[in-house]
């Protein structure tokens, strides 16, 4: 049990903006009192906020371990060294499972959701999972380019395309729906460099187009009641001109819940007349759209200067980046599930794309009306590493510190932003609260997540008041995961095993005998080995549908 | 009077040395020297359990007995001179920027892996990797020389980007791949598929090589700047022959599935 008292408290799901109140904590959870004997900390000049969220990231699974194998260069140039309660590891931009789940704490964060997993890469993921200590994490399983469920929807059959779906999110443990780049995979697959660049464009093989398939899957993820909607990596990523294929894609949800994830990087334009040529910024048409659609939340997914890994289920962007270095990189098949690419990158402030994609990030959430549904990532290790969000953060917080940042930048990208037009705007602890904790605990549906509210989980970070937001928010002073100091006065005081956050949306159990004809004429596994059974997943929390949510109370 | 460590135990799995440089031990009394921490295996150690330490380290260190199993000595050492008398271990010198090492026996794997200055000689052989790239990175050398009098094994120069690489006898298979640049010089006899992904830099060798087919001949010629490396090397007591020196040269350029900007040299025996 324990008393923090003192420090200011920003909650902002519950309505408190930097007042000092006591908060309580007993077995794990925030709780209304706690009896006198129980311990205090005093928290003076403290900030005390709910732990970190971090809605999209890649941390673990099959295409992370691929991103390691490939660089060990960055492993030798920052050894993770163990301390006494915690193991040691390698760092780089994609480190080692022990030590991301270490510097996520260190960090001040508690929840992590890996952002992409082709299903037969569950296993792996989940046995990742459970040696990336602290946090509780989830992953979002690969829909977008399945073989079976483009068969079905193209069959007329959409019952048993949303009983596939759940299946599907059951079997691999996953916590919800992901789309990337939805038709791209067959073009690609199917010959030499070809993608699919139109959402009414015929998906190679099939009687179908990406319209089709987002909206079937947007609405099919509604229906199952999951608790965060489809999550969506547009077509065109990285494309100059790409925001009208965005905002067709918003326009498809009608109203349903979706999220688009790293919307930075979907938010180009070009000049007209000149295909293929640098892009422009259109952050403003992009935002417009989202300020004005509720049912819409994204993801910045913004770009640090400095080295970074692309790793992406989008197989033909990982060979357009590789295309731009000479260096090594990956791109591998996933049955017929997914493609995958991993590219080593580095963002350099010189270079106008670059550059471009920086003012694009901060544009996008400066322009931002609604903290709760444009939140904080960098798709971690895409635009770079999480280790960057302190220095995210101060150029949220910090204008002056901004205006330095931007002198140093190649000037003819920034000209043609809102940036240049004198953006001032500096954001509140309390809306930095909302975009790193309070806004994608809700998008995520994770009720006891990212507030302080008696119930809650009780992951709790407490950071020392400081002008230089990026020290603040770099080296918080005590971690509280779980009720139990993880980090205490900056040091290491506990190991502790997160939890696995996942669904189980109810579906009709026949649908296995639509499944599995078809899985053991095409896959190179016995569909009875496929499923992932429970005890790979050691501590976990099953997160209700809203059906479940209604029937359990 | 200069440092003299003398092994007294063998290690029996590879013994941390990073710590036997000249510049992290000036200064120390002998006392101090023995207490400094050295890792073995998964443990920690000293230097005094495996040396005796004998005078204090004025710029040079001369260790004595078979340190075949000390690893990492003189890695990242900018200044001063170590002198082994007996065997080195794997990564003697990686990564020095100044200084001079000399090893009057053998040297292991990785020697003077990304090296960027100073000078290594060996008298012995030494294992693979000379002067090479680790894993995973692009650039091997960035300068500083390796001259080794006897053989030595796969991969001589890998990713090398500038600097000299001398054998003095056979190297083995993959010499300068991936070379950026600078020069590796064999008298003896290349091994296979010499310079594969060679993108610059010259490969030398005094003996005739089967190369590989993305190689094509360019002419023969006698380059004046051969002769400066060679009389160099020469001078520091590899025994190039006056037919090595003034000799005529075929000069083969790749690779082709690079720039084939590179050039391997073959002294012309015709």
């Amino acid at each position: 049990m324990l008393r923090i008292v003192n420090g200011r408290v920003h909650d902002p799901a519950n309505g408190v903006d930097g007042e000092v109140r006591d908060i309580c904590i007993a077995d794990g959870r925030i709780v209304a009192d706690v009896p006198p004997e129980a311990r205090r900390l005093d928290a003076s000049g403290l900030v005390v906020m709910p732990g970190g969220v971090d809605i999209h990231c890649h941390i673990a699974g099959p295409k992370v371990n691929l991103a390691r194998k490939l660089q060990p260069e960055d492993h030798r140039r920052d050894v993770h060294p163990r301390t006494a309660f915690t193991r040691s590891g390698t760092g780089g931009t994609v480190p080692s499972t022990f030590t991301t789940g270490y510097r996520y704490a260190t960090l001040g964060y508690t929840t992590a959701m890996e952002a992409a997993v082709p299903p037969i890469g569950a296993r792996h993921t989940l046995e990742e999972f459970h040696d990336t200590p602290v946090i509780d994490k989830g992953f979002y399983v690969l829909m977008g380019n399945n073989v079976l469920l483009y068969r079905l929807l193209e069959q007329g059959r959409h019952d048993e395309f949303r009983n596939a779906l759940a299946w599907w999110l059951s079997a691999t443990k996953a916590y919800t729906a992901k789309l990337v780049n939805p038709g791209g995979d067959e073009a690609w697959k199917g010959r030499r460099n070809a993608n699919i660049t139109r959402l009414d464009e015929k998906i190679e093989s099939f009687e179908l187009t990406p319209r089709q398939v987002i909206g079937e899957l947007i609405r099919a993820v509604d229906e199952l009641g999951l608790p965060h909607p489809a999550h969506i990596h547009c077509n065109n990523l990285g494309h100059s001109g790409n925001y009208e294929t965005t905002l067709e894609t918003m326009r498809i949800a009608e109203g349903h819940r979706a999220h688009i994830t790293h919307i930075q990087f979907h938010s180009y334009g070009e000049v007209p007349g000149k295909s293929s040529h640098n892009p422009t910024s259109k952050a403003r048409e992009i935002s417009d759209f989202v300020n004005d659609h509720p049912n819409i939340s994204a993801d910045v997914g913004q770009v640090m200067f400095g080295k970074a890994t692309s790793m992406t289920a989008d197989a033909p962007l990982a060979y357009m980046l590789s295309r731009f270095g000479d260096g090594k990189w990956v791109n591998a098949d996933t049955e017929h599930e997914a493609g995958c690419g991993i590219v080593p990158f580095a963002y350099q402030d010189r270079v106008y794309t670059h550059a471009l994609q920086w003012a694009i990030g901060l544009e996008l959430f400066l322009l931002s009306k609604d903290p709760w549904r444009m939140v904080f990532s960098t798709d971690h290790p895409n635009g770079g590493s999480f280790m960057s969000y302190p220095r995210l953060i101060r150029l949220l917080m910090d204008r002056e510190f901004r205006r330095e940042e931007m002198k140093k930048i190649n000037q003819k990208a920034l000209h043609g932003t809102a940036l240049a037009d004198g953006l001032d705007r500096e954001y509140t602890l309390n809306e930095i609260a909302i975009i790193t904790r309070a806004g994608p605990a809700r998008l995520l549906g994770l009720a006891n997540k990212g507030h302080l509210g008696v119930g809650a989980d009780a992951d709790i970070t407490l950071y020392e008041e400081h002008p230089d937001k990026e020290r603040m928010f770099g080296a918080p002073r005590h971690v509280i995961k779980d009720g139990q100091f993880i980090i205490e006065d900056h040091e290491f005081r506990a190991d502790h095993e997160g939890r696995v956050l996942h669904v189980a949306p109810d579906h009709d159990p026949q649908i296995t005998e639509v499944i599995r004809p078809f899985f053991e004429e095409f896959y190179s596994m016995r569909f009875s080995n496929y499923p992932v059974d429970d005890h790979y997943l050691g501590k976990h929390e099953v997160v209700p549908t809203a059906k479940q949510r209604t029937t359990s109370s | 009077m200069s440092l003299t460590l003398t092994l007294h135990t063998q290690p029996t799995v590879p013994l941390e040395a990073d710590a036997i440089a000249p510049e992290r031990l000036e200064g120390m009394t002998p006392d101090q020297i023995s207490a400094v921490a050295l890792q073995y295996g998964n443990q920690r150690a000293q230097i005094g359990d495996f040396f005796k330490v004998e005078g204090t380290c004025n710029g040079e260190i001369r260790v004595a007995g078979d340190a075949s199993r000390v690893k990492r000595m003189g890695s990242g050492m900018t200044r001063g001179k170590i002198v082994i008398e007996g065997d080195a271990g794997m990564h003697l010198g990686a990564g020095m920027a100044g200084g001079e090492i000399r090893v009057e026996g053998d040297a292991g794997e990785w020697l003077g892996a990304e090296m960027s200055g100073g000078r290594i000689t060996v008298t012995g052989n030494a294992g693979h990797m000379v002067g090479s790239a680790l894993r995973g990175t692009r650039k091997g050398v960035e300068g500083g020389e390796i001259i080794v009098h006897g053989n030595a094994g796969n991969e001589v120069g890998s990713g090398m980007r500038r600097g000299l690489i001398a054998i003095g006898g056979d190297s083995g298979d993959f010499t300068g791949v991936n070379m950026l640049a600078g020069t590796v010089v064999v008298l003896g006899r290349l091994g296979w598929r010499t310079g594969a992904g060679m993108k610059r830099g010259t490969i030398v060798s005094a003996q005739p090589a089967e190369l590989l087919p993305t190689f094509f001949y360019a002419c023969a010629y006698r380059p004046v700047a051969l002769r400066l490396v060679l009389a160099h090397l020469r001078n520091l007591g590899l025994p190039v022959t006056d037919a090595q020196l003034t000799g005529r040269y075929r000069r083969w350029s790749g690779d082709g599935v690079e720039l084939s900007k590179g050039e391997i040299l073959l002294l012309d025996v015709s």
